[in-house]
């Protein structure tokens, strides 16, 4: 569980998170919502401490994440940033990064680590992609190995800032079922989501931000009955009972 | 996977032997002739004094230094390209060699010109343009874009300082002319020792720092993600890139474009990954420098061209090449 208390963070001395709180809880999918330059990928940046903060606290799992070095907080959370170098290598070694977190000087890869990524990228079903480059695959399944290189990280949290950017519909909801079995076996999923609808669809909890604060906090169907949609975009959405379950629609 | 572990086998042999073989012929042909066979006895002495002399004080040294600045230069550039996400960059972008020149002109300018000083003022002054560097860097978050540039604008900077002083005083453009120009034909023990142990210290680190700038090639917050401290690791590689290229300057003068053909070859049949690549890369710009230096002995003997010219009448078009190829570098941004 990622708890974050009354904190306020920045760049530089231009404050863009003031006073902020929420929670994000073992097995379930929280997804932050609202506008471009509310502050949902400096709130992601402040818990995993790749910016300074100040106030309350942030702890994973109970323990504070203030002290904790980099290769430390990587073993509690696993992030995925919005813009990815594609870089230069195999699938395989891409993901074999992810156990970078556990290695002590001279770092070398264990013959233990070599397993867990493999496994990691069997679960992704990307396995037979180990020996490609890269550059050469889709971004569907680009972002299916950065997820195996989270996975391969064994971190309780994984925190991802827009992660269906580029995917075509299709990949999205494959994205979507993902992310949903990870949350399934225990793990605290944190997302920035652009898409209204598939936010709704998959979170457990929603938590809009608007100029810096998480102005409202809830699962879909409470943060449905609000106005807090039209707040933020200007819309309105609107859900219906099917066979399939809730369906969520633009008005 | 085994396709490729196989290529970078055999470039991994080819590379060795033709390292081997450019070293063997460097020891035994120049102006005097020595069978290959010979080689250990001459150096026994069997062979007579002048030909021990020659040897020992002139060939061993100057093949020694072309595979060291050969290798250092390489890996500094295969280092600074990776860092910077660059391919253009080589230790001439970050203002290495400029630093270097303009520390052996100021020098020269104070009459100190004893080899050895020379060497340090060349070193040192790579050194602080890097220190230079890191500081403006750190002060921007140390983005690879600003580094680039700011490289630039310093390279600029010591050149036109550096053109300043050889115009006030044509004496020291003189003394000076041999360095900017590059070559081994006055590389002596007491200026190569200690360069040459600066350089394997660096390398020996670089070699057990390969994770971690592949880590630091995923980009900042990945990297950052993964738990690497991204800003630190990147000024110790440009720290490290500076040694290399600055203690090659210091004996060898300003060889241009080794950094950056070098490891753009090397990548095309190793692929990325610095586990390869740097060690490639180390015995691929020795064996280049080493052929090139050769090269400029044999062409026009008994006069010698200096090495750098050959290697920039060979750099300056693949330069232009990968210009138009890469347009610029955007293409790894």
């Amino acid at each position: 569980m990622i708890e974050v208390n009354n904190i306020s963070a920045g760049y530089g001395k231009k404050e863009i998170l003031q006073g902020i709180s929420f929670k994000a809880e073992e097995g379930k999918i929280t997804t932050l919502v609202g506008s471009n330059g509310s502050g949902k990928s400096t709130l992601l940046k402040a818990l995993l401490g790749l910016i300074p903060w100040s106030g309350g606290g942030i702890t994973v799992d109970g323990m504070p994440v203030k002290g904790m070095s980099r290769a430390e907080i990587a073993r509690w959370i696993a992030y995925l940033p919005q813009g990815k170098n594609v870089p230069d290598i195999s699938a395989g070694r891409m993901t074999l990064h992810g156990r970078f977190p556990y290695l002590s000087y001279p770092r070398r890869y264990r013959e233990s680590d070599f397993r867990i990524a493999e496994e990691a990228m069997r679960q992704m079903g990307v396995l037979e992609l180990a020996d490609r480059q890269m550059a050469e695959l889709s971004g569907g399944m680009r972002q299916k190995v950065y997820l195996a290189m989270a996975l391969a990280q064994q971190a309780p949290a994984i925190v991802m800032d827009e992660p269906t950017t580029y995917l075509d519909i299709g990949q999205q909801f494959k994205f979507a079922e993902i992310i949903k079995k990870l949350s399934e076996s225990g793990k605290t999923i944190v997302l920035v989501l652009h898409d209204i609808l598939l936010a709704l669809k998959i979170s457990d909890h929603i938590a809009a931000v608007r100029d810096g604060k998480i102005i409202q906090c809830g699962t879909p169907e409470e943060i449905l009955k609000t106005d807090i949609m039209r707040e933020l975009y200007g819309i309105t959405v609107k859900s219906v009972r099917t066979e399939k379950g809730i369906q969520y629609y633009y008005e | 996977m085994k396709n490729r572990n196989r290529r970078q086998f055999l470039f991994l042999c080819a590379g060795i032997s033709g390292c081997l073989a450019v070293s063997v012929l460097s020891l035994c042909l120049g102006n005097v002739h020595f069978p290959p066979a010979d080689l250990p006895g001459i150096l026994a002495g069997d062979k007579g004094a002048m030909s021990r002399s020659i040897l020992l004080y002139a060939r061993l040294p100057r093949m020694f230094a072309a595979l060291l600045a050969g290798a250092a230069l390489a890996v500094s550039g295969a280092v600074l390209q990776t860092v910077l996400a660059n391919r253009l960059a080589s230790p001439g972008i970050i203002g290495v060699n400029a630093g270097a020149g303009l520390g052996v002109t100021l020098c020269c300018a104070a009459g100190v010109l004893s080899g050895y000083a020379v060497s340090c003022a060349a070193f040192a002054g790579s050194l602080l343009t890097v220190a230079v560097i890191s500081l403006f860097s750190y002060r921007t978050s140390a983005s690879k874009t600003t580094v680039i540039l700011g490289g630039v604008a310093l390279n600029s900077i010591l050149n036109a300082i550096c053109e300043s002083v050889t115009v006030l005083d044509t004496d020291i453009a003189m003394l000076s002319i041999d360095f900017r120009v590059g070559g081994f034909s006055s590389v002596s023990y007491i200026r190569l020792i200690p360069a040459g142990l600066l350089i394997l210290a660096a390398l020996a680190v670089l070699f057990t720092l390969c994770n971690e700038l592949d880590v630091v090639a995923l980009g900042d917050e990945t990297a950052k993600g993964i738990g690497l401290p991204v800003g630190r690791y990147r000024l110790v590689f440009l720290a490290l890139a500076a040694l290399l290229a600055g203690a090659a300057v210091s004996f060898a003068g300003l060889l241009g474009f080794v950094g950056l053909i070098v490891p753009h070859f090397v990548r095309r049949y190793t692929g990325n990954e610095s586990r390869h690549l740097l060690p490639l890369c180390a015995i691929c710009g020795a064996g280049f420098v080493a052929f090139c230096d050769l090269a400029a002995r044999l062409a026009f003997a008994p006069y010698e061209l200096p090495v750098g010219i050959l290697m920039s009448v060979i750099g300056g078009p693949v330069f232009l090449f990968l210009l138009v190829r890469y347009k610029g570098g955007r293409r790894y941004d």
